[in-house]
């Protein structure tokens, strides 16, 4: 079971969010890194698949030199190869990005390693939440695509995969090769162990130089929307606090 | 020319997040002198005309084939595509939900356009484009853009948008659609759906407790649990809590969690993380319980108590319990 999974370097967000002096980013001089939250369990379930059914896992990105540090994460919670869709630090848009990916993926299917069985993506990228990019994907490869997924079984060439729809739970059969996307909660990401940091340091990443192409869709800038309520008011500390919080409470009439 | 809505039935009349989409895509409609119609999805006789109409829709489309045995998605964008070509749509318009969002990412791929996710609103602008802003990181952030595409398609954050009936309701003409679908359209459909029992549903409950790394660990949720039991209120929690397994991440409130829709959101040892406050940009009222009084949380609440959860919600519970006992 060979598996490509697709993720993205994005900020480190706290409590806080920042644009940049241009509007054209947010500010990380003080946050670092990491991947989309739903992409980490995308890796750590093809990890899971390909320790229960044999195979490789190859992580694959789309951005700056630096995003090898994303994938070198990745490679550290068990996957065995990385490629580096090495960009010049502009924003690409889900077009393109699909495009690039499609690419790789066509490529990988005509050399000696073969198609991948399974590209797996996070179902929303944390920053631009465009919900797109694995669509995009599977119908360049004119394979068939489920997203938003929580629960996935793969049986011989088939992957029977589980989300939940206004409370109900639906079922998508799908043959594989396919494209789907996941959500956080399908599984608990293990921590990297020490020897996976190890080998995820000395990995070889293949890198690939896309050309960046413009889309109808343009960003003109970014900014923090006002807020409502700028300082709580205090209802005291402790203890103390429980008359003032249960009258509060009143007021809002949910108390039984 | 028109604007196109894609909207769903929810019981006999249309869904809340519908209604949100259509007040976005009249604003549109207005802006670039068309009309508004929508599609709806299912046998024409249930069409809910009347609501559709006093939410200012000229036309209605339903869109029925024998072969929509249960949802395919790329059977739906396929029909909606071929909708798009034969209304000679300028935009098309679907709520950000997750069917939503998957609809039109399909309609995306299948006519190579550009599609602008999680937009709170659009306007026409000249030659024929459409400025637009549209949510980042969960609404976080804004984005100012422009779209230029022959269709515009979009995707609405319902939560930012409300929904309002039109000030002059419209008589919908009803038009009964077939669509041309291509082989292997209905391959990948829902073969299952069933209904699961969760409790009090986190997504609509009318009071949420919340609780983050300041409960301490799997056990420090005992108060908030017999908290949230005498008030009816949902339990959820922050990424931190369900990151370390000390819940399930089904309890998760947040951008890769549950949105919260309650009228009091009780955040319990929650710092207030741009990942968790995504998910309670629906709470009406917010009350944090914190130690730290310059935790992020404390600026987007609007009471709060500075102090230790373990004492103040025990201390909560019992004067609760002795106002109720009380004749």
């Amino acid at each position: 079971m060979d598996i490509g999974v697709c993720v993205k370097r994005v900020p480190m967000v706290g409590g806080k969010i920042a644009v940049t002096p241009d509007g054209q980013d947010v500010d990380t001089r003080l946050s670092g890194f990491t991947v989309s939250p739903h992409e980490e369990c995308a890796v750590e379930e093809a990890v899971r698949l390909t320790e229960r059914l044999g195979g490789t896992v190859t992580v694959l990105t789309l951005g700056p030199s630096e995003a090898a540090d994303q994938l070198r994460d990745m490679l550290a919670l068990g996957a065995g190869r990385a490629v580096l869709l090495e960009t010049d630090g502009r924003e690409w848009g889900p077009i393109a990005t699909a495009a690039a990916i499609a690419a790789v993926a066509r490529s990988r299917a005509e050399s000696p390693d073969g198609p991948f069985d399974l590209l797996l993506f996070g179902n929303e990228a944390a920053d631009t939440g465009d919900y797109q990019v694995p669509v995009r994907v599977a119908h360049l490869l004119g394979v068939p695509c489920a997203t938003g997924i929580k629960h996935l079984e793969i049986d011989p060439g088939r992957a029977r995969a589980r989300r939940e729809y206004r409370g109900r739970e639906e079922v998508f059969d799908v043959p594989l090769p396919a494209v789907i996307s996941v959500k956080e909660g399908i599984n608990l990401p293990r921590y990297p162990s020490l020897p996976g940091r190890l080998r995820a340091k000395r990995a070889a990443i293949e890198t690939l130089h896309p050309g960046w192409q413009g889309e109808g869709l343009r960003k003109e800038g970014l900014r923090v929307p006002a807020q409502e309520h700028q300082q709580a008011q205090l209802l005291g500390s402790g203890v103390e606090a429980v008359p003032a919080l249960l009258r509060v409470l009143d007021e809002l009439g949910v108390l039984p | 020319m028109t604007v196109l809505c894609l909207v769903e039935r929810d019981g006999d009349g249309l869904a809340d997040s519908s209604l949100r989409v259509l007040a976005f895509g009249r604003e549109l409609a207005q802006s670039s002198g068309t009309g508004l119609s929508a599609a709806v999805f299912g046998p024409a006789a249930l069409a809910p005309t009347g609501e559709l109409g006093a939410h200012g829709v000229a036309d209605a489309y339903v869109i029925d084939s024998p072969e929509f045995t249960a949802y395919a998605p790329v059977a739906w964008a396929r029909a909606l595509s071929g909708l798009a070509t034969d209304t000679s749509a300028t935009a098309v318009i679907a709520a950000g939900s997750d069917r939503g969002s998957e609809l039109m990412a399909h309609l995306a791929a299948i006519t190579g356009l550009p599609m602008a996710a999680n937009c709170v609103s659009a306007t026409a602008a000249a030659g024929g484009s459409c400025r637009l802003v549209r949510q980042r990181w969960a609404g976080s952030l804004l984005e100012d853009a422009t779209l230029d595409a022959a269709t515009a398609l979009l995707t609405v954050a319902v939560e930012a948008v409300a929904a309002r009936p039109a000030g002059v309701p419209a008589v919908p003409r009803v038009h009964a659609v077939e669509p041309a679908l291509a082989d292997g359209d209905t391959d990948i459909r829902a073969v299952e759906s069933a209904s699961r029992d969760t409790g009090v549903s986190l997504a609509t409950a009318r009071v949420v407790i919340g609780g983050g790394r300041g409960v301490g660990g799997p056990e420090g949720f005992a108060p908030l649990e017999e908290l949230a039991g005498l008030l009816g209120a949902a339990v959820g929690v922050s990424r931190v809590v369900t990151s370390q397994g000390w819940r399930p991440h089904t309890q998760q409130v947040g951008q890769t969690g549950t949105r919260i829709t309650p009228e009091l959101y009780l955040a319990c040892g929650i710092s207030g993380a741009i990942q968790h406050m995504a998910g309670c940009l629906g709470a009406k009222h917010i009350v944090a319980i914190n130690t730290d009084p310059g935790a992020p949380i404390i600026s987007r609440a609007e009471y709060a108590v500075i102090g230790d959860l373990g004492q103040v919600i025990p201390a909560l519970v019992a004067e609760i319990r002795k106002r109720h006992d009380q004749p």
